[in-house]
């Protein structure tokens, strides 16, 4: 059976799917920004962005930026109804004080433990962390986005991590490209495949032991283009 | 009392060889890019301030602020959470040639890190970096069954912050995103300079909006049109 598998809209449009109505919500910079753009129609949604902001919208119309007004990627934004700003030190006691409901970030690695590799791939060049080794410590869920192999095909889901760490035991649910996956009690829960995807396929492209509790649902994704 | 200051020359005058310098800002947005360029100035003029340790969320981007000072050769270590931008070209090639040294600290324990140095709690333990090789001989030790990292505060001799409307006090306010690092560094610094876009008597400022007391700031200046970094980087401006 042929299969495809989902382009990084796609993959976002799952996401959002999950995000509750009233949440507060922190999405890394890159393909976890595109979730915004597939908020469910109803639900209210707040966006944090760690450089101090609470309610921002999409980007403004080209040579509307205020470069006073961006996000944690220096991308210019818009304030929504009801924004606050506030500085840095209160913006991560929001983050790691328990405040956010959900934060989303990429990933080089994600291991079985829920460990996460996604600052550095080596030891070369010039090393940047941002805010990511905050930003996978206290939401009550954090999330990872990311193609289910790496451009060479290798898998990105491992039993243990070869990258540097950005946290240990730090994530809950992955949405990959064919599949969604929780973490549960140090394994790999398998929730959503691709309904044409074979389990021993998904196995297959998969670097730990893939584990089934109950029905797996199909993951099944408006086409988007 | 009046903390106004009447040129930016005067503002960065007392910036001495070897400093810690925290500059506000995050990127372009609420970066003193008017003061940063009057102490490169200074140092074309007079060879100092030479030396300095400069602490900011990121190490420059393009050829102006900050990575003009990193090209004009006056800084010898930066400490940041990402030393990369749309062009970290100054950073990036000091930094391969071993020219420059670098402190990387993850971004919420760069923030709490200068908070507590100006609130006066020397050390606090954050479950960010746990694990991990930013945590390389730190303390760990547990709470409530979770493991957190010892960090200590982070102190610095001068800060430069940018501001909206400041006072003859010092009280600040700040323009939308860009108060993020500011307030924190204002608190940190021994001499605490702000460049605002004006300066109004005491009392001007409802009490009410003022986000930085003056009791933080030092000195004022006023630059009535800032520079923007995002905008000069985007016209291609060099300032070197």
């Amino acid at each position: 059976m042929t299969w495809e598998k989902l382009r990084n809209p796609q993959i976002a449009w799952r996401a959002a799917q999950d995000i509750q109505d009233n949440a507060y919500v922190n999405l890394g910079i890159g393909i976890p920004e595109l979730i915004a753009k597939f908020q469910p129609e109803g639900r209210h949604i707040t966006y944090h962005t760690e450089n101090g902001v609470l309610g921002f919208g999409a980007a403004p119309a080209e040579g509307e930026e205020d470069w006073d007004l961006i996000n944690a990627g220096k991308k210019a934004i818009t304030l929504s109804a009801g924004a606050s700003f506030f500085h840095h030190a209160d913006s991560f006691a929001m983050v790691r004080g328990g405040h956010l409901d959900l934060a989303v970030l990429g990933a080089y690695q994600v291991a079985q433990n829920g460990d996460l590799a996604n600052w550095r791939v080596g030891s070369k060049g010039v090393p940047a962390v941002g805010g990511a080794m905050d930003l996978v410590h206290g939401a009550k869920q954090v999330a990872v986005i990311t193609d289910h192999t790496t451009k060479d095909g290798k898998p990105k889901l491992v039993e243990k991590c070869t990258f540097p760490l950005t946290g240990v035991g730090c994530i809950t649910r992955v949405y990959t490209s064919l599949a969604v996956v929780d973490i549960d009690n140090g394994r790999f829960l398998l929730r959503e495949k691709l309904p044409k995807l074979s389990f021993d396929e998904l196995q297959s492209l998969t670097g730990a032991t893939l584990h089934i509790n109950g029905d797996v649902a199909d993951l099944t994704v408006p086409d988007l283009s | 009392m009046d903390k106004t200051i009447s040129t930016l020359e005067a503002a960065v005058a007392d910036v001495s060889d070897n400093a810690v310098l925290m500059i506000g800002g995050f990127g372009g947005s609420g970066a003193p890019i008017d003061l940063i360029h009057a102490l490169i100035d200074r140092y074309k003029a007079t060879g100092s301030p030479a030396k300095l340790t400069v602490i900011n969320n990121n190490a420059g981007n393009g050829k102006i602020g900050i990575a003009a000072m990193i090209d004009a050769g006056m800084v010898a270590k930066m400490i940041c959470s990402f030393p990369r931008s749309s062009d970290p070209r100054a950073f990036t090639d000091k930094y391969l040639a071993g020219e420059i040294a670098l402190e990387l600290i993850p971004q919420g324990t760069l923030a709490e890190r200068i908070r507590a140095a100006g609130a006066g709690i020397p050390a606090f333990f954050t479950p960010a970096s746990y694990g991990t090789e930013l945590a390389a001989g730190k303390q760990v030790q547990e709470f409530d069954g979770k493991p957190y990292v010892l960090e200590h505060w982070l102190k610095a001799d001068f800060a430069f912050v940018k501001g909206a409307l400041g006072d003859t006090y010092g009280n600040l306010t700040y323009r939308l995103a860009g108060r993020n690092f500011n307030p924190l560094m204002c608190m940190a610094a021994r001499k605490t300079i702000v460049q605002v876009s004006k300066i109004i008597n005491a009392g001007g400022i409802d009490p009410e909006e003022v986000v930085t007391p003056g009791l933080f700031v030092d000195g004022v200046v006023e630059v009535p049109d800032p520079q923007q970094e995002e905008l000069l980087i985007r016209t291609g401006v060099e300032y070197a």
